[in-house]
């Protein structure tokens, strides 16, 4: 077939399911519309596994841009619909739609309950299709498109349980905080624009090169035009990544269903940002200081997200944090210029990261929709699917491999090349080293939530008993100083003929537990299948210019032959954290609720999140509403409304008072009014005739 | 010189003289009982003339005291057709009250005669005979219910006040013929063009007061709230609608026949009295709670807005001041209509108050009330509009566009009244059961209300080239 064909299959189908189920879900019926949306993102998926594999090894290795349709055309201000393709964009698509259409299939068994089925995954397809159009964008108007048809769907998404009032908040916070992230998206297309006369790739990469070095003045400072360009769209992917400052938003996007946690939350739109960075490669490459911000705001999240992590009880929080984490990684890797490392990460971090939430769905739907993992343990008998599944995921995550054979799950591979080339980079960009120690210490960090997160929910004795469940749902513990992610909607669940009290964990179905083995494979496999091909030996070939080098950035090079320390440093500190994690959490069981329950100073500013939340509130919320009283008080009601319409109307009455008072129903006052304008005309006019 | 065609140039008036004192003589034979008789041969006398207007030759006659002309055409036949409306409206209201007599009829034919001569003035002296015969009436009408307190203060007001602008009209036309030696407008034109003493504008001044009086333009409209509020319903609605027209013709006259040459020194004097109008007839009206005096301040509002037609002085502007003047004439007869069409346990109904949840008893009157203060108001596309674009054009086109913007300004509060009414009516609890109303009131309502709206839009093909060539006759540029 032509290959445009295809591409536009490709993009399209999910927009037709999306479409199907959201227009007429009602008439066609709920296992209709799932029926029809998960074959479309099956078939999506498969042709982008094959654009992928025409791109690598087939025949389309040349990159292209299908044009579609115009979309705006202003004067320089060229956009239209298209379909780039290119490696970057391939393996974006493989990603967003395999994890995409393994979330459609398992949402069958997750959400088997819920009576809004074809809302929910009309939603799911019509993220998958703003994803890819945002992937395959070849312009910024485009990829603004999708970056806020993301965004909608995330914010449809969070607020799908629209009548728990926590999740319409949480829906509002993603919606908002996004929006600052793209007002600094939209100031960096317009720089871009303002500088180039162009948006769109094709023309405006080759151009850069010139302009590097170009100044602006403005008051008093000469600032750098594509560092500010790139600190303003980085300041977009902050937003949608969910970077430090920019980060409130994600955890509390949990209180969406768990699915969508896995596609949008962890997989695929948080990663956006990433994968914007590495598409402007060609611009972040001469504007060193805007990826010297990268750095530390990557380097400083992954820190700050994994202390947090550390301390959360809900499993889903924990995971959230933890992705919050592996998002700094990918953008320190990026900001040092390996943007094939930072790439990498994110290819197989959608795998495991997709594993690890659809397996804590798995054990939250065996819990009946439980999310704090004070209330689990010992649950490794009851489903040991997803207990394998999970652990796969989690040695995935924290990197654990057989170093010298160089054999590892995936994340071994990425995380020490995203390690390797921050501790190359140093030797020219001292963040570099920075974000190497960091990342090691992370590394461990990682490793202790992680796998006290397994031990937690899958070891030990079970906490689940009669006396814990009681009170369904998180009302008992309402009185934590954080609230925390509240309990899915459980509707149906009382249908099943047993109480709350005497129920057992159950396994999940076969809809739920295929996307679990499916996303194992990969979170085994997806390191060394492709390790060469992404950092390794053969990336020139693999990328095929999709990402920009610049002529003195050798990070990927320099990162192979590093000392051995360096490359152990990172495996050691994951296994540290194991041993911890185990020590903590199996050998003395109930050490951790004892350190919780005395609750140091450390551990209370880790677990109330650093106080981020209270400090926007009172800076930005309070500050905003102080502010806007002000406005609203001082400056609407009392300057404009005062002097404007209600003054003027106030002044209007007196004058017609006056006017009125000056009737008096007496004939003299009459006259000598008339007499008085006599005079007065007569003065007037003489005056006026004299000059 | 008298031309042959004398009967015929003066026939209009000759046939409302002649009818008026023939039905005095009537009436006075057979008394009361012939008030029906007498009102319907008044009203084919009005036609009658109103149909010898349009038909009239033109030119001057009686030395130039007295001329036929494109506008004293328009003006009449607009004129008498607007009086017979009175007549219509005021005898079965005056019957209804048991106050019908047949002078009502004859009064109302002297007044049509004083302003017909008012229009065809073309000397001082046919000037003030016009505008006291004319005015004389409208005293008595004012006063006709005579056991009525508040109607009897209303006319003795008037007729003081009109006796005193009187005697400011007749001081300044006396300078002015001390100065040029003629009455005839012709004569002080030529006596203006030749020297423009300072003398003669301060009678010009003093003859502009006068004739302000007339169609209660600020300052000196201090009777106009009081009148309307006093006098009868019918008749309040008689004087705000074709003495206005006569008197604002009379002053067009006046100044560009009498005057053409001393443009610049009268202009300010007429834009001054138009600001002060517009100014007082918006801002005065927002306090009125009695509706018959919020649309006298209503009226004097509008005669801000033709004589800032008046002053650009230009052929547009008397265009413009023709065609609104008559679109106002309608919709100001309409909305008074209403209010004599409804009553409440046989009382007139008068206060904003009086109309609250009108909608739901009386929708027509309602509808019609609604439009005709939509149209007061000016929006489009109803009469209301048409007449104000044709005067901010004007303006506009003679580069007064201070007094524009102004004009616009002040339609701003009186928007406020206006839509009060509409609020008080529409959204307001009802006040209580109103009378059946009377059906002949009615009718003239909703056909103002009519015009109003759709019928103005093919109306004005035809009024606006006969105001066009009404506006030709002096000579304007």
């Amino acid at each position: 077939m032509d290959k445009q064909l295809l591409l536009i299959i490709f993009l399209s189908s999910p927009l037709l399911g999306a479409l199907i189920a959201g227009l007429s879900g009602r008439r066609i019926g709920d296992k209709a519309s799932m029926a029809v949306t998960t074959g479309l993102l099956f078939l999506s998926c498969a042709l982008a596994w094959n654009t992928f594999y025409q791109v690598t090894w087939g025949s389309w290795s040349e990159r292209f841009t299908v044009e579609l349709l115009p979309f705006i055309n202003v004067g320089d201000f060229q956009s239209a619909w298209s379909i780039r393709v290119d490696t970057l964009s391939a393996v974006m698509g493989i990603v967003v739609t395999t994890v995409s259409a393994l979330v459609h299939l398992y949402s069958w068994g997750y959400m088997s309950d819920d009576p809004d089925k074809p809302r929910f995954f009309a939603y799911l397809s019509l993220f998958t299709f703003a994803m890819l159009m945002l992937v395959n964008a070849a312009d910024f108007m485009q990829l603004f498109f999708g970056w806020e048809g993301v965004g909608l769907a995330s914010y449809l998404l969070i607020g799908f349980w629209f009548k728990k009032p926590t999740a319409g908040a949480a829906a509002i916070k993603a919606f908002v905080v996004n929006r600052v992230g793209d007002f600094g998206f939209a100031l960096g297309i317009m720089t871009v624009f303002w500088m180039f006369h162009t948006i769109r790739f094709e023309t405006l990469f080759p151009l850069i090169a010139a302009k590097a070095g170009t100044t602006w003045h403005f008051a008093a400072w000469n600032f750098s035009a594509l560092d500010l360009a790139g600190f303003f769209l980085f300041i977009g992917a902050m937003g949608k990544s969910a970077q430090f400052f920019l980060h409130t938003w994600l955890p509390d996007a949990m209180e969406g269903p768990t699915p969508v946690s896995a596609l949008i939350h962890a997989a695929t739109m948080v990663t956006a940002g990433v994968y914007m960075v590495c598409l402007l490669s060609p611009l972040y490459e001469y504007a060193p200081n805007a990826r010297g911000v990268i750095i530390l705001i990557g380097a400083v999240t992954s820190l700050f997200a994994a202390t947090v992590g550390m301390m959360q009880n809900d499993i889903k929080r924990v995971i959230a944090y933890s992705t919050c984490s592996q998002l700094g990684y990918m953008f320190f890797a990026a900001g040092v210029g390996a943007y094939q490392s930072a790439m990498f990460h994110l290819f197989t971090h959608a795998f495991f990261k997709a594993l690890l939430f659809l397996g804590a769905g798995s054990v939250i739907h065996a819990m009946h929709h439980e999310q704090d993992m004070r209330k689990m343990g010992g649950l490794w008998k009851y489903i040991k699917i997803t207990f394998v599944a999970m652990t796969i995921g989690n040695i995935a995550i924290t990197g654990l491999g057989i170093p010298f054979v160089d054999w590892g799950f995936a994340g071994f591979y990425s995380k020490d090349s995203m390690l390797g080339v921050a501790f190359a980079a140093g030797a020219t960009q001292p963040l570099g080293y920075f974000a190497w120690v960091v990342g090691v210490f992370v590394a461990g960090l990682t490793s202790y939530y992680s796998w006290r997160l397994a031990f937690f929910t899958f070891n030990g004795h079970a906490r689940w008993g009669h006396d814990a469940h009681d009170a369904h749902g998180h009302d008992d513990h309402a009185s934590h100083a954080q609230v925390e992610t509240h309990g899915e909607p459980d509707a149906g669940h009382d249908d099943h003929g047993h109480g709350h009290g005497d129920h057992k964990p159950h396994e999940s179905p076969w809809t739920m537990l295929v996307p679990l083995i499916v996303l194992s494979i990969g979170a085994i496999a997806s390191g060394f299948a492709f390790v060469h091909y992404f950092v390794g030996s053969g990336q020139e070939a693999f990328w095929k210019g999709a990402i920009f080098t610049g002529a003195n950035n050798h990070v990927l090079e320099q990162s192979e032959h590093l000392p051995v320390w360096v490359g152990l440093a990172p495996l050691t500190a994951a296994i540290l954290g194991l041993l911890v994690a185990a020590y903590v959490y199996l050998w003395r069981e109930g050490l951790g609720a004892k350190l919780a329950a005395r609750g140091g100073p450390l551990y209370t500013f880790f677990y109330n999140k650093w106080y981020f939340d209270e400090l926007y509130q009172v800076v930005f919320v309070n500050g905003a509403k102080a502010l806007g009283d002000v406005f609203w008080k001082q400056g609407d009601q009392k300057t404009i409304d005062g002097l404007g319409p209600n003054g003027v109307s106030w002044l209007m009455g007196q004058f017609g008072k006056g006017l009125g008072r000056l009737q008096t129903g007496y004939i003299y006052t009459y006259a000598f009014v008339m007499l008085i304008g006599v005079a007065g005309l007569v003065t007037f006019a003489l005056m006026a005739w004299v000059r | 010189m008298m031309p042959s065609n004398l009967l015929q140039i003066a026939a209009p008036e000759l046939i409302l003289a002649i009818g008026a004192l023939a039905l005095l003589v009537l009436g006075a034979f057979r008394g009361n009982r012939s008030t029906l008789l007498v009102s319907i041969l008044a009203g084919l006398v009005l036609i009658g003339a109103a149909a010898a207007a349009a038909v009239a030759p033109l030119g001057p006659i009686f030395r130039g005291g007295f001329v036929s002309d494109e506008v004293s055409r328009f003006s009449k036949v607009a004129i008498y057709l607007m009086s017979s409306v009175a007549l219509l409206l005021g005898e079965r209201w005056l019957n209804r009250l048991r106050a019908g007599q047949f002078e009502y009829p004859v009064l109302i034919l002297l007044a049509a005669l004083g302003m017909g001569m008012m229009v065809s003035a073309g000397d001082l002296i046919s000037l003030y005979i016009g505008v006291e015969l004319q005015s004389l009436a409208l005293y008595v009408l004012t006063a006709f219910r005579r056991d009525d307190g508040k109607a009897s203060e209303a006319a003795l007001k008037y007729f003081v006040l009109g006796a005193l602008s009187s005697g400011i009209l007749l001081y300044g036309a006396s300078l002015i013929y001390g100065f040029a030696g003629s009455t005839r407008f012709v004569d002080i034109a030529h006596a203006v063009h030749t020297t423009a003493a300072p003398v003669v504008l301060i009678g010009l001044v003093f003859l502009a007061c006068g004739l302000a009086f007339k169609v209660s333009a600020a300052p000196f409209h201090m009777w106009t709230p009081d009148v309307y509020e006093g006098a009868p319903t019918p008749v309040v609605a008689f004087i705000a609608a074709a003495p206005k027209l006569a008197a604002m013709v009379l002053f067009a006259r006046a100044l560009l026949e009498g005057f053409p040459d001393a443009i610049d020194q009268w202009r300010q004097v007429i834009m001054t009295i138009a600001l002060i109008s517009m100014a007082v007839g918006a801002l005065a009206g927002l306090v009125q709670k009695n509706l018959k005096r919020l649309l006298a301040y209503s009226s004097i509002l509008n005669i801000g807005y033709a004589l800032m037609a008046l002053s650009t002085g230009t052929q547009l502007g008397l265009q413009a001041m023709l065609v609104f003047m008559v679109l106002y004439m309608i919709d100001s007869t309409g909305a008074f209509a209403t209010l004599a069409a409804l009553s409440r346990d046989g009382k007139p109904m008068e206060t904003v108050g009086d109309f609250a949840g009108l909608s739901q008893e009386r929708p027509t009157l309602a509808i019609v009330l609604t439009v005709l203060s939509l149209s007061l108001l000016g929006l489009p596309p109803l009469s209301g509009f048409w007449g104000k674009f044709y005067v901010f054009k004007a303006a506009l086109a003679a580069g007064q566009w201070q007094i524009a913007v102004f004009g616009l300004v002040a339609s701003v509060p009186a928007a406020f009244y206006y839509l009060r009414i509409i609020k008080t009516m529409w959204f307001d609890a009802p006040a209580g059961r109103t009378d059946t109303p009377a059906p002949d009131a009615q009718a003239v309502a909703v056909a103002a209300g009519l015009w109003s709206l759709p019928l103005v839009l093919v109306g004005l093909a035809f009024l606006d080239p006969l105001a066009a060539l009404a506006a030709r006759a002096f000579g304007l540029s």
